[in-house]
């Protein structure tokens, strides 16, 4: 199952004001360890329905990236209630994409 | 029990994977991160044969997927210790252990640290290791980069696209790399060159606010202000999981021949972790190929 791309358009609705923990995956194309990372995400959001994964392209949403303090990525944050709860930058391991969500 | 269990998951460690396949042994190839080591960095090859141009992550996927196409199992998992029982290799991952009859260590090199306080945490935050994947977040701002040899000086000119100033800070008083380089760079009005100083701390709460340099001679301190620290000061091997177990030389690198044996019979190294001259794609590709042949030849003798 793909991550569902999102946008500045939607971030408000779909992160902010989700009732489940959101993972945000910034990334961008030209990225190679975000495409690496990708497979484990996705076996995560398979794994874990009881929250919700989406990737945000920061070529298109440099906004967002600023926001957050985005600098280098794949950078996942985990959200909760609106409120970024962990962050972890970098390519790693699924284990470890699972441990960030606990 | 696997015939052979190689560590990391790499162009050497596929590489291998794929000629012990072909030489019918059972493989298992134990991975920390992801597939295809430290070449998914770059978006583009062009110095490998017959391909012309490809990226690091297709190179990556392609050989990963004639590996398991070709029967290797690739597992990840870190591996924090390889035991010599003589017959027989015990092999312990952050998660299980495994026992093989021969063992090949293809763990490569990653960035070498500062070794400041706050380094890690600052990752990510404005401490970067890969001018090329984050210089864009850097735009008009004040980027410094630390270290002298050519991955510095490339990142410093790279950097001065796009940065509004950088700041190319080095240990010495001559750099190591390329005098063309050297000389474009100082053609650059936003570079400033910083000679004979190190950066002894990292400024800033939650993110990068500056750093402070110290210069070798005098001895004096000054903090700059600043967004961004690249910090390219080389790449260390990564064998400190393996030096109760074979000879390592004085910067960290497994101590094997061309043939890629170790002192130990059975334990086979291939990679960048190897000393030698060339660490590149191809010179992992041939080590590979090397202690997969060496290593069945040890098996079947
Ligand atoms: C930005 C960049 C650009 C480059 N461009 C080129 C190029 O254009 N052409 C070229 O020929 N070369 C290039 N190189 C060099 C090339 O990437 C390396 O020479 C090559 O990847 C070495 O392969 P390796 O398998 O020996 O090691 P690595 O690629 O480092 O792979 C080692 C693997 O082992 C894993 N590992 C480490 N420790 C453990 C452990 N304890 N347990 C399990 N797994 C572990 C690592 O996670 C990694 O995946 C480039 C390198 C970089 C960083």
């Amino acid at each position: 199952m793909a991550i569902r791309e999102i946008n500045h358009g939607d971030f408000e609705e779909v992160v902010l004001k989700s009732d489940k923990p959101v993972l945000v995956d910034f990334n961008a194309t030209w990225c190679g360890p975000c495409r690496m990372l990708k497979p484990a995400l996705e076996q995560v959001a398979q794994e874990r329905p009881d929250v919700v994964v989406v990737g945000i392209d920061i070529d298109e949403n440099s906004d967002l990236a600023e926001e957050y303090d985005v600098f280098s990525i794949p950078c996942l944050v985990l959200f909760k209630d609106g409120m970024e709860a962990d962050r972890s930058v970098g390519l790693i391991p699924k284990e470890q994409v699972l441990s960030l969500l606990d | 029990m696997y015939d052979v269990i190689i560590v990391g998951a790499g162009p050497a460690g596929l590489t291998a994977a794929i000629y012990a396949r072909r030489a019918s042994k059972t493989v298992l190839v134990l991975e920390a991160k992801a597939w295809g080591g430290q070449i998914i960095n770059t978006p583009d090859i062009e110095n490998y044969p017959v391909v012309a141009h490809i990226s690091g992550a297709d190179f990556a996927n392609e050989l990963y997927n004639q590996a398991l196409a070709l029967g290797a199992e690739v597992k990840l998992e870190k591996v924090i210790g390889v035991e010599d029982l003589g017959k027989i290799k015990k092999v312990r991952s952050t998660l299980a252990e495994y026992e093989a009859g021969a063992v090949i260590l293809a763990t490569g090199s990653e960035n070498r640290k500062l070794g400041l306080d706050r380094e890690q945490e600052l990752t990510g935050r404005g401490v970067s290791y890969c001018a090329t994947c984050d210089g864009n977040f850097f735009r008009n701002k004040d980027v410094a980069v630390v270290g002298g040899g050519n991955t510095a000086l490339e990142d410093a000119l790279y950097l001065a696209d796009l940065a509004n100033k950088v700041y190319l800070i080095h240990r010495r008083d001559a750099f190591r790399g390329e005098e063309t380089t050297v000389d474009r760079l100082r053609q650059r009005e936003n570079v400033e060159i910083i000679y004979n100083a190190t950066v002894t701390a990292l400024l800033g709460e939650k993110r990068l606010s500056g750093i402070e340099v110290t210069d070798k001679i005098t001895g004096g301190k000054r903090s700059i202000e600043l967004k961004g620290l690249f910090v390219a000061v080389g790449r260390i091997p990564e064998n400190e999981s393996f030096s109760a177990l074979i000879d390592l030389d004085q910067a960290g690198y497994a101590v094997a021949g061309e043939n890629c044996r170790t002192k130990v019979p059975g334990v086979f190294v291939a990679g960048d972790n190897r000393t030698k001259e060339v660490r590149q794609l191809v010179t992992a590709a041939a080590d590979g190929a090397v202690a997969a042949t060496e290593a069945v030849k040890f098996l079947n003798a």
